[in-house]
């Protein structure tokens, strides 16, 4: 599967599928909490597996600076 | 992972209140903790013209929407801080946005107002970026409330913002930020504009995913001059906690305000507050901040 990370810098991970979101999270050393996992334009909770086939974004939710 | 209320496939999970929400039903909950937060600390009420500071992220453009769901008089306030290509688009997500919802939107440019955009007027003004640009911003909102007859300016700080503010201020123990830290900062003296936070009760995840949802434009990148703010490092720090033990940012934010922040409130020293002699907005000092920051500057502001 193609994980996209678009945020601080663009990058693009391949991983061997089916796996749940929460082990492509801890993969990535995100935690759930300051992320959101999208999937063709929906939203994917820490139990759903991800097909090997597929392509995801993981989306840091967590900005910055003095507001 | 099922819905707590239909048992529909869920798509954001809330673990601080055990719960999960299918779309439908995590749009109720989110409306139903942005209506807790406005009526409990008595932010706004209808009929109320609301100015709504949208800087084209998540936060923002997620509090001017719901705002605008729910029937309030909502406008919106750009401030262009000429960022080079991430203004623009920044900028470009707004208008689309406004455009969209046929809102009214109110555009201020830096560079029309100061002569320069964020990074020179930074670097001029011997500032962090993040601090020269938060002092203009909070000088442009209160000026462009008060020039349109706003009642309240509203803004997209929410759970993990003041959760990292108040780490942040504990750490240094800034007390006279500790005794004013609140979702709402009152109208304390003549032409000063009320504030208020009505996401303050909902995480940075819950937004982001509201604004998925509900098919909001946001711009994802981050802004290119608060790359390493404190800020950050904070909330990951938080978001740590928060796996280990769900609902510390909840607990430690609410819990500040309901038994620590009178504390230190009632510590504070009551202190003058004046029109600055140049620009007229309230200030402890003769010129406020941000007049001062401007001489340095070499930039006049307008009244």
């Amino acid at each position: 599967m193609k994980v996209t990370v678009p945020i601080p810098v663009k990058k693009v991970y391949e991983m061997k599928g089916p796996k749940r979101v929460q082990e492509i999270l801890k993969e990535l050393g995100l935690p759930y909490e300051s992320v959101i996992v999208i999937y063709q334009q929906d939203l994917l909770t820490p139990d759903a597996v991800v097909p090997d086939d597929a392509e995801i974004e993981v989306r840091p939710a967590i900005s910055g600076g003095e507001a | 992972m099922k819905c707590t209320k239909c048992g529909g496939k869920a798509v954001v999970p809330i673990k601080r209140h055990n719960a999960a929400f299918c779309a439908e039903h995590f749009f109720e909950y989110f409306e139903n903790q942005v209506e807790r937060a406005i009526k409990e600390h008595r932010m706004f009420r209808r009929g109320d013209k609301i100015l709504v500071a949208v800087s084209g992220g998540k936060d923002s453009l997620a509090v001017w929407d719901v705002l605008l769901r729910m029937g309030y008089e909502a406008h919106g306030l750009y401030i262009d801080l000429g960022i080079g290509e991430y203004s623009q688009r920044s900028k470009e997500k707004v208008l689309k946005f406004a455009e969209q919802r046929g809102a009214t939107l109110r555009v201020v440019s830096i560079e029309e107002e100061f002569g320069l955009g964020t990074p020179e007027f930074a670097r001029k003004a011997g500032r962090p970026a993040c601090s020269a640009c938060g002092l203009n911003k909070r000088y442009l909102f209160n000026r462009e409330a008060l020039r349109g007859g706003y009642d309240v300016i509203v803004t997209g700080h929410n759970l993990d913002d003041e959760a990292a503010t108040l780490l942040g201020n504990i750490l240094n123990w800034n007390v006279g930020y500790l005794a004013r830290q609140s979702p709402v900062l009152e109208a304390t003296a003549p032409n000063l504009v009320k504030k208020a936070k009505p996401l303050y009760r909902l995480t940075e995840r819950e937004i982001a995913s509201y604004c998925v949802l509900r098919g909001i434009d946001y711009i994802v990148e981050e802004c290119p001059m608060a790359k390493g703010a404190k800020s950050i490092e904070y909330k990951y720090l938080l978001n740590q906690l928060e796996e280990l033990s769900p609902g510390a940012k909840a607990r430690f934010f609410f819990g500040f305000l309901e038994k620590g922040r009178p504390h230190f409130e009632a510590e504070q020293e009551k202190v003058e507050v004046r029109p600055c002699q140049v620009c007229g907005q309230p200030t402890t000092a003769e010129v406020c901040a941000h007049c001062r920051m401007l001489q340095r500057v070499g930039a006049a502001a307008a009244p």
